[in-house]
């Protein structure tokens, strides 16, 4: 009995599956075709930011050679500062007038001084600033020379003892070792 | 011999570290705001802005050609601009120096503005109301104010930090250019003496 009704149990399942999955198959190229025509229709390439991209890249190469007087240690590109901003338009606007990037460097320059420029051009006031570090290289070699140079002069000079100094070490040498005869801990021996 | 190598060494390492830390402590008493500005000992810039107080005119810079003066940027925003009012005000009092006020950015320099709910068209509007109701309330030092609403003069004078200040000769020449409040010290120690100097 049981048994049988099982099996007529399974039977009717069979039968509910089967016809679920005729429905999915139904459905199917249904699915087909709106997978097909979404994306098309969802997705569309994405707008460029900005209008003008050759300028606006021209605009980002210059903004980051120069510093932002507001917050100094920030490139034009870097900075929120409104100046930074202002001076960002600016450069787009002299782009736009057809103006080259020596010139628009020395608009900034101008008016703003050598200090605008992250690579400060070299002259009588940043020689230094140029130079400095091969200057210090430079000196830090030589003293390292220097102290190699006294330090082998040292070893050749490393003088004879004399005669009572000699006396001395032998005799330090002669005495019996201070441990000489302790070789064993004192647990040890014990056991 | 170690003996006497030794503290020829010494003095020389300390020597060193002393003149190393002397050379920072001046680094940090310096001010890296100051910078030294190109613009002096050029001409100053040429601009035409329209008045505050009479805005159906406009004001360049030639029209003081012959005189010194003392161009000042200014916004009611700025704080520092109400610490240094009272020496333009004295300075003016005593018609030391004919001042001009350039204001700088009156709605777009002003943080706490949303610059969105700003209407291009009543920018002027807003911004001629607060820097007039700015002068009478604070006292106008001014012989006139000119509007600088986007800040564009602003960039061909070098401003970078509100107020600043500038000493302009008689040939229109930038003389002198203070970036920061106005202080008793800077009018007696360096304006004072320039302007004398150009005056002979």
């Amino acid at each position: 009995m049981d048994k049988r009704i099982n099996a007529r149990i399974d039977t009717q399942s069979s039968v509910k599956i089967s016809t679920r999955i005729k429905n999915l198959i139904a459905l199917l190229p249904l699915l087909i075709l709106s997978l097909l025509l979404a994306p098309p229709l969802a997705a569309r390439e994405a707008q460029p930011l900005v209008a003008d991209e050759k300028t606006e890249q021209r605009m980002l190469l210059l903004a980051d050679e120069l510093r932002c007087l507001v917050c100094q240690n920030e490139s034009l590109v870097a900075s929120h500062a409104d100046l930074a901003k202002d001076l960002r338009q600016e450069i787009r606007t002299q782009i736009k007038q057809g103006r080259s990037d020596a010139e628009i460097m020395q608009f900034m320059v101008e008016r703003y001084g050598d200090f605008v420029r992250y690579r400060p051009p070299f002259n009588r006031s940043t020689w230094l600033l140029w130079f400095g570090p091969a200057l210090l290289l430079l000196l830090a070699c030589i003293s390292l020379f220097y102290q190699l140079g006294k330090n082998k002069g040292g070893q050749q000079q490393r003088r004879k003892l004399s005669r009572e100094e000699q006396q001395r070490a032998e005799q330090l040498l002669a005495l019996p070792e201070p441990n000489a005869g302790k070789t064993n801990f004192p647990s040890e021996t014990k056991r | 011999m170690k003996i006497k190598r030794w503290p020829l060494a010494a003095c020389f390492s300390l020597l060193a570290l002393i003149a190393l830390i002397a050379l920072l402590a001046l680094g940090l008493q310096l001010n890296p705001r100051e910078l030294p500005s190109p613009l002096v000992g050029k001409t100053a810039p040429d601009f035409s802005l329209m008045r505050l107080d009479k805005p159906a005119q406009s004001f360049s810079p030639k029209e003081m050609l012959g005189q010194v003066w003392l161009l000042n940027v200014w916004a009611s925003w700025c704080t520092s601009c109400r610490q240094e009012h009272p020496i333009l005000l004295e300075l003016a009092a005593r018609q030391t120096l004919p001042i001009v006020g350039l204001n700088y950015k009156e709605i777009r320099g002003d943080a706490s503005i949303d610059q969105d709910k700003i209407e291009p068209s009543q920018e002027l509007l807003v911004a001629q109301r607060r820097a007039q109701d700015w002068l009478s309330s604070q006292g106008n030092p001014y012989q006139l104010t000119v509007l600088d609403l986007n800040g564009r003069v602003g960039i061909d004078y070098g401003v970078y930090g509100v107020p600043e200040s500038y000493l302009i000769d008689q040939n229109g020449l930038i003389r002198f250019k203070h970036i920061g409040p106005l202080t008793n010290e800077v009018i007696s120690q360096s304006i004072l003496p320039l302007l004398a100097q150009l005056k002979r």
